[in-house]
């Protein structure tokens, strides 16, 4: 997903003399095309986040359009406060982009885990929280994230994730899609983790269970048509995160619930506990141990069925 | 449109404006119980050297994308700041009656962009104005627009530590055409600055940060004018002008006495402060 967010940048400041690129100090190498095509456009603003955050507020107060680039929790929890003022209160149009969301950098340990971020962005008024399966979702929402007034926070996976979308699929901010048609119970999630869940659903396939499985590319805004008609086709649900439990898509989620009329919707929220993690391994050993991996998502579907 | 600087104003008319602008603004924090007196009353000989002398600024456009950029780092100087700008005619004095009025737009710090014309950036949060007038300096020159950026900052608010990440990237992108002043006003809310944080010397920390430095006496209209055309002759480095400043500056009885930085004069003492403000 880094590699295609750095082509489009690449791409989108040969055309638009607006676009600014800052990161900190992370990407070695991965912005050199960027840097040929836009020299004057790129700034490595250190590992001084605060700064950064607020260096593109004011660049974006100025008609720029900043695109900020590092570690998911250091652009978003480590400069939280110059985020809601100097960008959200502002409506300063920034794109935050967090790389390596979720638990992309699990064996780093939890300093480099970002599972708060969606939650605690999806608070402050007027910032989209967007967090796309794979790269052509990626892709279709940076660009709309740069026309936008308003800004946008994005969080993005490592490289290596697979394309999940269908060619033909109508990709952007606010727009789910399913990945995969099934009829006993709907998967709704977000990012790259919906992989595990198009695995999971082969394999209770096998058994004859029929799984659905959806990406809802973001938490703010969501797709409240795409989940009222999912509402009226799915009884059971699932919604899959690689996040915190609290606050992220599931709880997004239950609030579009609690205000919704209709038929019953039964919701099971999966996504890492409310705790930290210490025995440590990769992104794929941490989901499995998590129960976040297709075997133990395929276990959550059984028991979600036949409870 | 956004011209050459305004022309020169001596010193005896800003210091004439400097005093109308001081009786408004301890008459309002009175009147309305606006804190941050002290805090106001250091930085008013600074802000008439700005707004009259030194930026590029068209009251009737305040918006022209070349204009140079004012933000008031610190604040909580919101209080004078918005004196000045009713002074220098970005909208009626009347407007400020409803100053800490219910509904008002007007209160203890600036708000973002669209609610009072000539108010660059919501601050209040401190450490904030600087790094943003830094984006908006680092803009103008991709977008090759004239545009100078100025930052007001308060020595209390250089403990925060993205004033010196900004410092740092700002030296590193040889920002020029960016520069900071420092109320040095020696107080932070509840102490002596340096007994806090470690400010001393603070003029050669931002030498050391690769900052074109200088010391002035901060109500000296002469000193400001003179640091300001320095850091406009200056070529590589950004520039910062460490404004040695009294807290509470022009009334006796409120000068380096830091309860005025959160008390608000009863009836006798306004009457007290006003008889002190009287022209010569």
């Amino acid at each position: 997903m880094r590699d295609a967010f750095a082509q489009e940048m690449t791409r989108l400041a040969a055309k638009r003399t607006d676009l600014a690129l800052l990161s900190g100090d992370i990407g070695n190498r991965m912005f050199d095309r960027y840097k040929q095509v836009a020299p004057e456009r790129f700034f490595n603003c250190g590992i001084a986040e605060a700064n950064m955050m607020s260096v593109a507020a004011g660049m974006a107060l100025s008609g720029l359009r900043p695109v900020i680039y590092t570690i998911a929790p250091f652009t978003t929890t480590r400069c939280l406060e110059q985020i809601r003022v100097g960008v959200a209160y502002h409506q300063a149009p920034v794109v935050i982009v967090g790389t390596g969301s979720g638990l992309s950098y699990a064996e780093l340990g939890p300093t480099h885990h970002s599972l708060e971020d969606m939650a605690i962005m999806r608070t402050l008024p007027g910032l989209n929280v967007l967090a796309p399966a794979d790269s052509a979702e990626l892709v279709a929402q940076l660009r709309q994230a740069l026309d936008a007034p308003h800004p946008t926070y994005m969080r993005i996976g490592k490289k290596g994730e697979p394309s999940l979308h269908s060619k033909s699929a109508e990709l952007g901010i606010g727009k789910a899609n399913l990945l995969r048609e099934g009829s006993d119970l709907l998967v709704v999630g977000v990012g790259p983790i919906l992989d595990e869940a198009l695995q999971a659903a082969e394999t209770v396939a096998q058994d004859g269970v029929s799984v659905a499985v959806a990406s809802l590319s973001g938490v703010k805004p969501l797709d409240t048509a795409f989940l009222d008609a999912m509402a009226k086709r799915f009884q059971s649900w699932i919604s899959l995160e690689e996040h915190g439990i609290t606050g992220g898509l599931g709880s997004a989620l239950l609030e579009w619930l609690s205000e919704r009329k209709g038929t019953p919707v039964s919701l099971k929220r999966l996504g890492v506990p409310d705790a930290y993690l210490h025995e440590l391994g990769n992104q794929s050993y941490t989901r499995c141990q998590l129960g976040l991996d297709a075997a133990g998502l395929a276990e959550s579907i059984r028991q979600e069925l036949v409870a | 449109m956004i011209g050459a600087p305004p022309s020169p104003i001596s010193v005896a008319e800003l210091s004439a404006t400097a005093l109308t602008l001081r009786q408004r603004l301890v008459t309002t924090s009175a009147t309305a119980k606006i804190p941050h007196l002290g805090s106001c009353l250091s930085c008013v000989e600074l802000l008439v050297a700005l707004y009259w002398q030194e930026l590029r600024i068209d009251p009737a456009q305040p918006e022209d994308p070349d204009r140079d950029r004012f933000l008031l780092s610190k604040g909580h100087g919101a209080p004078i700041l918005f004196k000045v700008l009713a002074e220098r005619g970005f909208f009626p004095l009347e407007r400020l009656e409803d100053f800490g009025k219910a509904g008002s737009v007007f209160h203890e710090h600036p708000p973002k962009p669209g609610y009072i014309p000539g108010v660059e950036a919501a601050t209040g949060s401190l450490g904030h104005g600087l790094p943003m007038a830094l984006g908006m300096a680092l803009a103008a020159r991709i977008q090759q627009r004239p545009t100078r950026c100025y930052a007001l900052l308060s020595d209390g608010e250089c403990n925060e530590g993205s004033i010196w990440e900004a410092a740092l990237l700002a030296a590193s992108q040889k920002v020029h055409s960016l520069t900071a002043i420092i109320d040095f006003n020696k107080w932070q809310a509840t102490g002596r600055s340096q007994e806090v944080m470690a400010l001393d010397p603070l003029a050669a920390k931002w030498e050391a940060f690769g900052w074109h430095a200088q010391e002035i006496d901060g109500h000296d209209f002469e000193a400001i004018a003179a640091a300001l055309a320095a850091a406009r002759a200056e070529t590589e480095r950004p520039s910062v002008i460490v404004a040695h400043t009294v807290k509470g500056k022009g009334v006796s009885f409120m000068e380096d006495d830091n309860n005025w930085h959160y008390r608000t004069p009863n009836s006798e003492e306004l009457a007290a402060a006003l008889a002190e403000l009287e022209p010569f």
